[in-house]
Parts: structure tokens; C-alpha cells; sequence
């Protein structure tokens, strides 16, 4: 497991049920996150993935009911006795679909609602408002409504929006669902930069792996609500190929075709991640 | 069979969404459509059960006019089932939801019954059945929302984003059931950004960029081509970029799906094993 500088989330044997349902919908979760760590958080339809993020941010105790066991510490505070107000400024929560998030007339009144709710001076707001837009290249955006921009604009304009509050955490939950692979790859660096020039922790929910392989060195994996694998993606997906792929992770399909090729004893050594791996490892066994 | 002839469609806003679109969808066909966000297919999708009426040229479903039928009565041939489960679901357990349309659309009790389950065990969702839509997670309420549409067994089923959310395993369970589907001679339609699940499932493919059809072709034969692919903002499927670096050694250009990528690299490296010395 990678070991980070300082660890901004702590979970110990976290669980949580809701109201009504039969089973938890996260259990026994041990879980640490260090500083400026891009963690890929993957798992079957319904492992659990949406509700471990929920409590990150407060979501879940706060506004959904039901059973919560074990303790969870983001940024040094404890989920369960601060306001989601206080932990809004602490994790940010990018959706799906950017249409469930963006609301107001224009891109830079929408970027600018977190921060004037925060009782900030018009300076700092406005100083918050334009370094957010910088990062996120939304600048050129600002006056148009948010129903004028492509899905790839207004899934960064709403990481602008979040970014905003100046949280030290970033959850994306399926941030490309809708949009088109080009433009998902455009949402995907746009988190990395985020990372690589403000130093912030990213976490993203995805179930296809080749999205987000570039970026992300550590993978956690959960099934009913447990995390069964956690550790450097590349490593992982070498050592428990078969787990993966049992659980219906979206393997990148280079590496399943290496996998294949291996239990044919026709290749060897590591599974690759990237085309280009295994284009110059198959490259090199090959006579003209 | 869905015809649509020179079908152009402006939103009121001035928007020309599509232009001039020619297209036949009969019984039997499993078609993708794919293109950039924005290029118009969920427009084009809404053409299909009446739900947009074209301002040029005509659609027509089983040989009726979508101008001159309701869309209540549309419904009953052609299946839509939306991106966003949420617009669809309602009500207080996943059966209800599921029974909805059946019953809406007269059926008896006993068949209603009898097709909910067989719909619910064909997704996957038996074990939901009492559950309210809203406490699943994204990616189930979107299976449910589709059970919704398929448990009446419409004709011609149109899925925008099916395989959003949706883990490996369900995906394979979703292209079970297209499968199945179309080989009972229903049609199948699908709007989709997923260049993997179009390349291991092979439909026909007609790509769509800026409200015009641009290419129609095979999975293999539209897929693995760098500027029709560029055009629509897709990405090659990843066996297609692999084998854009092997073919200097002799292999095909037009591999999409890893099985057919596994039968050719076995043949080729048994091939190279056995002529080193």
C-alpha cells in the first residue's frame, strides 16, 4: 500500500446500514488516504462505492438515516459530529451528471455560489472564483449558461464550483458517465492538474480502469461493502487479475488480452496497463 | 420497421439538431449509433417513438406517420429507455415500477406478474424486488428503469447510455439480453459512447456528428478508423490501437474485440516460437 506524507482520511472498521435495508451498504472498512494521493475507488454496481463517499463528506450521517459503526476522520474531523458545512470546505463532491449540480444563470455566478456562502469579503471571493477558473480553463466559459456548454464544460465547470470552496479533497463519482471518451479524457486531466498544482487529494469512482490508469497509482477495490484489494494499481491488476475480473472490474482490455495470452503460456511476465506496454512487449516478440 | 425519411429536426431555440437523416431500423437489427456530445442521437432517439416530430420529412413506424400517433400509442411498439433513470422511476418498490407499463397497458394480473419476474430474473434484479428504486445505487435503478420498458416487450427498443454505471459483469448481462432480443426478431437500438462494449458486441454502427450521419459500417470496420473515430471525439477501442502498432508485422489493422485479437496473436506467436532457432 503506498504510504503518504500525512494521512487527510481515516477510517477504522466503518460501516454504515440505512434505514429499511437488509444489509450495510458499507462494512469493516479500514481505510487511509494520505496527501495529494489520486486513488481510483472501483467495485460491482452496488458494492458500496456511492455510500463510502457520501460519509466523506458528511452526506451520510447527516442526511441519510440508518446505522453508522466505527469512526471516519476527514482533514482531522470527525464525520459524525461536524456539519456537512464545516466538511463542504474540506471534501468537495463532483456528481455524475454535472445537470444535477449546476444551477445558477452563468458559469461564474455558479462557481461563485459556494464562496458567497461562506461569509468570505467580495476580494477573496472574487480572487477564488478566478484562480478556480484558471485551473479548471473555464475562464472563456464565464458568461454563458450552463445549459449553453457541452457536457465536458459543465462537468468542469462544476469542479470549478467545488474547487472553489478550497477543499483539500476531491471526490468524483463517475465524473464521464455522459460524456463522450475525448471528453472525458479532458475531465480526467483537469482533476490531475488539480492535484499536480494545488497538491489536492483526488479520489475517483469509476468502473473503467484504461479511463483512469494514467493517472491514478492506487486502486482500492470493494465488493459488498468491503474493500477487498488496495494497493498500487499496476501491481493489483498483475497479482489479483482473476479477482478483478470475477468481480466485473472493466479491466483495460489490453490486459485482459495479456492475461489470456499468459494462461496460453504464449507470453510472460506483468500484466500490461497501457496500449503502448503492450504494443512494444508483443512488438519485441515478434519477426517481421 | 422505423423509417425515417430526410428527417431534419430544429429546436426551437434555432438549433439544427439533425439534418437530412435517412435511416431503416427493421426486426432483427441490433444498431449503435454513436457521435460526439451534442451530435444529436438522443434527438434522433426521440424521432423514433414520437416523441419529437420532425420539422422536414417523415418518420414512420410499422408504415404510420409519428405525426398522426399518439405517443401512448407508440409506445406500445417502440421502447425508450432513457440516460437518466430518474426521469423514468416512481414508484414505492422495484416490482411496482417494473409492473407500471404492463398494466397501463390492460395486461392481466397474472401476466403482469408472470413478466415482471421473468423480467427482473433476465437483469438480475429478483433479489430487489421489494425495494424502493431510490435506496439502490445509480447503476441498478438504471437496470430498473430498463426492466421498466422491456417487461411490455415492445418491438423496437431504443437504450440511450445503457451501460452507464454499469459494472463489467452487467454489462455482459446486458448484451446477453440484446442478444437474446434480437434473435426473437425485435430490434435493438443503442445510443452509446462505450467504443468497448460496441467493439465485443458488434452491431451495426452509424455514426453521428453534428445531427448528420457520417459513417455506417461494422463495429470492426468503423471503429478501427483514426479520422472517423477523431471526428465524433470517440477513442479507438484498445485492441484497435494495439493492432495499429502490429500490423508492420503482418496482422490486420480492423481487430476491435480482444477474442478475435487473442485468436490471431495465438496463431502469430506460436508462429514466431516456432521458427527461433
Amino acid at each position: 500500500m503506498s504510504r503518504a506524507s500525512r494521512e487527510i482520511i481515516v477510517a477504522r472498521n466503518l460501516g454504515f446500514k440505512y434505514a429499511g435495508a437488509k444489509k450495510p451498504a458499507i462494512q469493516e472498512i479500514d481505510l487511509s488516504i494520505g496527501e495529494k494521493e489520486f486513488i481510483l475507488l472501483t467495485g460491482p454496481s452496488g458494492c458500496g462505492k456511492t455510500s463510502l463517499c457520501r460519509c466523506l463528506n458528511g452526506l451520510i450521517p447527516n442526511f441519510y438515516q440508518g446505522e453508522w459503526t466505527g469512526e471516519l476522520m476527514v482533514g482531522g474531523l470527525d464525520v459524525t459530529t461536524q456539519p456537512t458545512s464545516e466538511l463542504s470546505r474540506e471534501v468537495g463532491y463532483v456528481f455524475q451528471n454535472p445537470e444535477n449540480q449546476l444551477f445558477a444563470l452563468n458559469v461564474e455566478k455558479d462557481i461563485a455560489f459556494g464562496p458567497e456562502n461562506l461569509g468570505l469579503t467580495r476580494g477573496e471571493i472574487r480572487a477564488r472564483v478566478d484562480e478556480a477558473m484558471r485551473v479548471t480553463s473555464t475562464g472563456p466559459l464565464k458568461e454563458l449558461a450552463p445549459y449553453e456548454l457541452s457536457g465536458g464544460q459543465q462537468q468542469r465547470v462544476a469542479l470549478a464550483g467545488v474547487l472553489a470552496m478550497k477543499p483539500n479533497i476531491i471526490v468524483l463519482d463517475e465524473p464521464t458517465s455522459f460524456l463522450d471518451p475525448r471528453t472525458a479524457e479532458e475531465v480526467m486531466q483537469a482533476a490531475d492538474n488539480l492535484r499536480k498544482e494545488l497538491g489536492l487529494t483526488i479520489l475517483v469512482v469509476e468502473h473503467r480502469l484504461d479511463l483512469v490508469a494514467r493517472y491514478a497509482e492506487r486502486i482500492v477495490v470493494m465488493d459488498a461493502g468491503r474493500i477487498v484489494a488496495d494497493g498500487n494499481l499496476e501491481q493489483i491488476l498483475d497479482e489479483k487479475f482473476d479477482t478483478l475480473e470475477a468481480l466485473g472490474v472493466g479491466v483495460p482490455r489490453v490486459s485482459l488480452l495479456w492475461s489470456m495470452l499468459r494462461t496460453d503460456g504464449l507470453v510472460k511476465g506483468r500484466v500490461p496497463t497501457h496500449v503502448e506496454d503492450a504494443a512494444s512487449a508483443l512488438s519485441s516478440m515478434m519477426t517481421d | 420497421m422505423i423509417t425515417l425519411e430526410h428527417v431534419s429536426f430544429r429546436y426551437p431555440s434555432g438549433l439544427l439538431a439533425l439534418n437530412n437523416i435517412d435511416l431503416n431500423i427493421q426486426g432483427g437489427d441490433f444498431v449503435a449509433i454513436m457521435g460526439e456530445n451534442g451530435a444529436g442521437k438522443t434527438t434522433l432517439a426521440k424521432q423514433m417513438n414520437g416523441l419529437l416530430k420532425p420539422s422536414q420529412g417523415r418518420v414512420l413506424v410499422d408504415d404510420q406517420d409519428t405525426k398522426k400517433v399518439s405517443v401512448a400509442q407508440l409506445a406500445r411498439k417502440v421502447g425508450l429507455v432513457f440516460q437518466n433513470p430518474d426521469h423514468l422511476l416512481f414508484s414505492e418498490t422495484v416490482k411496482d415500477e417494473v409492473a407500471f407499463g404492463l398494466k397501463n397497458f390492460g395486461y392481466q394480473p397474472e401476466v403482469v406478474e408472470k413478466q415482471v419476474e421473468r423480467t427482473l430474473e433476465a437483469l438480475g434484479l429478483t433479489e430487489y424486488k421489494d425495494t424502493s428504486p431510490f435506496l439502490l445505487s445509480g447503476g441498478e435503478r438504471k437496470r430498473v428503469a430498463l426492466a421498466s420498458i422491456l417487461a411490455s416487450e415492445p418491438d423496437y427498443l431504443i437504450l440511450d447510455e445503457p451501460t452507464i454505471g454499469q459494472d463489467y459483469l452487467q454489462k455482459e448481462r446486458l448484451r446477453n439480453f440484446i442478444l437474446q432480443l434480437y434473435s426473437q426478431g425485435k430490434a435493438v437500438v443503442m445510443i452509446t459512447h462505450d467504443v468497448e462494449f460496441v467493439a465485443e458486441s458488434n452491431p451495426k454502427v452509424i455514426l453521428l456528428s453534428k445531427g448528420e450521419i457520417v459513417a455506417t459500417g461494422s463495429a470492426d470496420s468503423v471503429l478501427s478508423k483514426d479520422e472517423l473515430v477523431t471526428r465524433v471525439s470517440l477513442v479507438k477501442p484498445q485492441m484497435s490501437r494495439l493492432f495499429g502498432t502490429l500490423s508492420r508485422y503482418g496482422l490486420p489493422r480492423d481487430v476491435v474485440d480482444v477474442h478475435r485479437a487473442r485468436m490471431l496473436l495465438e496463431e502469430k506467436l506460436s508462429e514466431a516460437k516456432a521458427t527461433v532457432p
